[in-house]
């Protein structure tokens, strides 16, 4: 079954069509890529499936619920992290937690919601610290916790790492790469074509609103024969 | 240029902006406003006031007493019916009625005090509404002063009391269908002025925190792009927005009490105790008004929030927030000003019909409307804000199922196309900006 099937999308600003008609399936347990370069319609595709931004044209499904139809029950199943996401400041890290588990469970399985996001953050003492004292890679670890604890059916990731230092990102790879072995389906969209390859079972390259090539890491770095992934972007982009 | 003037002209250019000037042109206007107010008060005070005068004595002493209201008042009826007198002096936009009773000569001539009897016609409890009869009042003064003057020529008495103060004035005071009797206009208008300034004052207190609460929030959600995450959770739209109005509205709340108790520790210090029970006159709210000036409170208050939610949608920052206020807080100081000089009742239609549709007038007016039992004016004006509150909320709920909430684009582009004025205008702004 496929946890997004993504039919014919489009979305416009007026007469600015940012993202024309793009197609593309998930599987349930796959994490798949998004890439391309600014401005190609990455962060516009991860946020029409987040239901922030209205469908222009095209269908979207997730878990075969019909996101234009239903965007609430969709964001029952997903959860959401935006590229360049804060906390709330005045809150600590704990209760941070506290505050998103209460929207998605009571009593003892809201403390273990926020127990499991204590364990993907990390921080060890510092999570009863304010979010205004954490460092981006600590705060960063706080909201890919505040994103997964609740073990979402889809975990939609927009510039999972940026920004952070190597040993921050490869921490927080880790924690995606062990829930996406648990059986959450990630959707994440990165410029970092390292974390690409190394994250990801499907690719698909965005430009300039359009998908033009899909498959795996192996099969696109064959089809363009390419070393690695950042040599298949450059080519494409180019093409 | 040198780098001193190449800073300054930088810095000048980002501060000096619509966003920071249009505030300043606004408050000029409103105190050239208030200006223009005041010498209109002044004006007031040189013209004649209208009066009445039933003279039922036509002794010596009445007669120097309708000279002298013949000099300083507009006499606009002599006679004998006290009906009529009234009639007249609504016809003619009069202030007070004066009735010399038939004993007022021969009681002065006896050593005793002569009565005026004085029906003042009140038209407003504002301050600027008593002007008229403190003009008459001080009219009455120069008839006391002729009287001394004229019993001292003639050597008609020998009593000092009397002829330092041969008259005294048996007042009663008229308004909005209640007579109250001992109690001059002035002296009302003194006495309902701590609602007069109070309760406007506090109502846009209260307007102005709770609802830059609320666009502060939206402001910050937005800087520290948490609202996104927000969005994307199981909660209803409706739920964020009525979360957000109703903290607000309950710390709006709390910082109205808190200042509310220092200006009415403040105001009780200035008064002391020469207040005037109103109750006496029958001036006084119940439990029923004063659920209705909650009623009218509270429905202010939610069209606030929801404006200010509003406003916030569009807002992309906390620093533009701030400025996003300003229309808010000018919408409540239109009918602050207006409430603590003026009466709803004596504005011109086209102030009237500004004044109602500014949801945040009617607390204001509602205390001294329902202490003269105008409820006509109260539950109208609860009914009114009500629905913008409704339809603010509404249009705030829409908004935020919308891109616009996130975008912050307010026009499509095939709406703009059919405004191709609109559109250069955007690219220069644009254009500037780069």
């Amino acid at each position: 079954m496929f946890s997004v099937e993504v039919n014919n999308l489009v979305k416009s600003y007026g007469s600015f069509q940012a993202v024309k008609g793009i197609s593309f399936n998930v599987r349930e347990g796959e994490v798949y890529g998004l890439i391309g370069p600014n401005g190609a319609g990455k962060t516009t595709t991860l946020r029409i499936l987040s239901t922030l931004l209205e469908i222009t044209g095209g269908e979207v499904k997730i878990q075969g619920i019909d996101l234009k139809a239903r965007p609430d029950e969709v964001r029952k199943v997903i959860s959401y992290l935006p590229e360049d996401a804060g906390a709330y400041k005045h809150l600590r890290g704990r209760e941070y937690l506290k505050f998103i588990a209460q929207f998605f469970a009571q009593g003892q399985e809201a403390e273990d919601l926020v127990s499991r996001g204590m364990e993907i953050a990390n921080l060890g003492d510092r999570i009863d610290d304010k979010v205004e004292a954490y460092s981006k890679g600590m705060a960063r670890r706080l909201l890919v916790a505040r994103a997964l604890m609740i073990r979402p059916k889809l975990a939609i990731l927009d510039e999972l790492t940026s920004g952070l230092d190597v040993l921050n990102a490869q921490e927080i790879r880790r924690v995606v790469k062990s829930y996406a072995s648990q059986g959450t389906t990630m959707l994440l969209s990165s410029h970092n074509m390292l974390e690409v390859e190394l994250l990801c079972d499907r690719i698909a390259l965005i430009n300039d609103g359009k998908i033009v090539a899909e498959g795996t890491p192996n099969e696109l770095k064959e089809k363009y024969g390419a070393n690695n992934i950042e040599e298949v972007f450059v080519r494409v982009v180019r093409e | 240029m040198s780098d001193l003037s190449k800073i300054a002209k930088k810095e000048i250019k980002e501060l000096l902006t619509p966003a920071t000037l249009v505030p300043i042109i606004i408050i000029a206007i409103l105190f050239g406003s208030l200006g223009g107010m005041f010498s209109g008060a002044e004006d007031e005070l040189n013209e004649p006031p209208r009066i009445a005068l039933i003279d039922n004595d036509a002794g010596i002493l009445s007669d120097v007493a309708y000279q002298v209201l013949n000099q300083t008042a507009e006499i606009v009826y002599t006679g004998s019916n006290v009906q009529e007198a009234l009639r007249t002096l609504d016809d003619n936009d009069g202030v007070a009625l004066f009735i010399i009773p038939s004993n007022f000569t021969s009681n002065i001539l006896d050593n005793r005090t002569g009565t005026i009897e004085a029906y003042w016609i009140m038209k407003g409890a504002g301050f600027m509404d008593t002007l008229p009869s403190a003009v008459a009042e001080n009219v009455l003064i120069s008839v006391d002063q002729s009287i001394s003057a004229t019993l001292i020529t003639y050597d008609l008495s020998d009593n000092a009391t009397i002829i330092l103060n041969p008259t005294q004035l048996a007042e009663t005071t008229m308004f909005k269908d209640k007579e109250m009797s001992g109690i001059s206009p002035m002296a009302i208008s003194t006495v309902m002025s701590s609602q007069s300034f109070i309760m406007p004052l506090i109502v846009m207190m209260v307007i102005i925190y709770a609802g830059s609460i609320v666009i502060s929030s939206m402001g910050s959600e937005k800087e520290n792009k948490t609202l996104e995450t927000l969005l994307t959770m199981p909660i209803g739209r409706s739920s964020i927005v009525f979360g957000k109005l109703l903290g607000a509205a309950v710390v709006g709340l709390l910082m109205a009490v808190i200042y509310m108790l220092g200006m009415s520790f403040y105001y009780n210090s200035l008064i002391g105790s020469t207040s005037i029970d109103l109750a006496q006159y029958g001036l006084t709210l119940g439990l029923v008004d004063y659920l209705l000036v909650g009623a009218s409170l509270f429905a202010a208050l939610v069209f606030a929030l929801a404006l200010c939610m509003i406003l916030g949608i569009f807002t992309k920052n906390y620093k533009a927030a701030q400025t996003m206020t300003m229309p808010v807080t000018f919408l409540a100081m239109i009918p602050m000003f207006v409430t603590m000089f003026t009466d709803f009742d004596t504005l011109p239609l086209v102030g009237k019909i500004l004044v109602f549709a500014i949801p945040f007038s009617h607390p204001m007016i509602a205390m001294r409307s329902l202490m003269f039992d105008d409820y006509v004016l109260v539950i109208a004006g609860i009914a009114y804000s009500t629905i913008m509150a409704l339809l603010a909320m509404f249009v705030a709920v829409t908004l935020f199922k919308k891109d616009i909430l996130l975008t912050g684009k307010a026009v499509s582009q095939e709406k703009l196309d059919k405004f191709p004025i609109l559109v250069a205008m955007m690219k220069m702004s644009k254009k500037r900006r780069r």
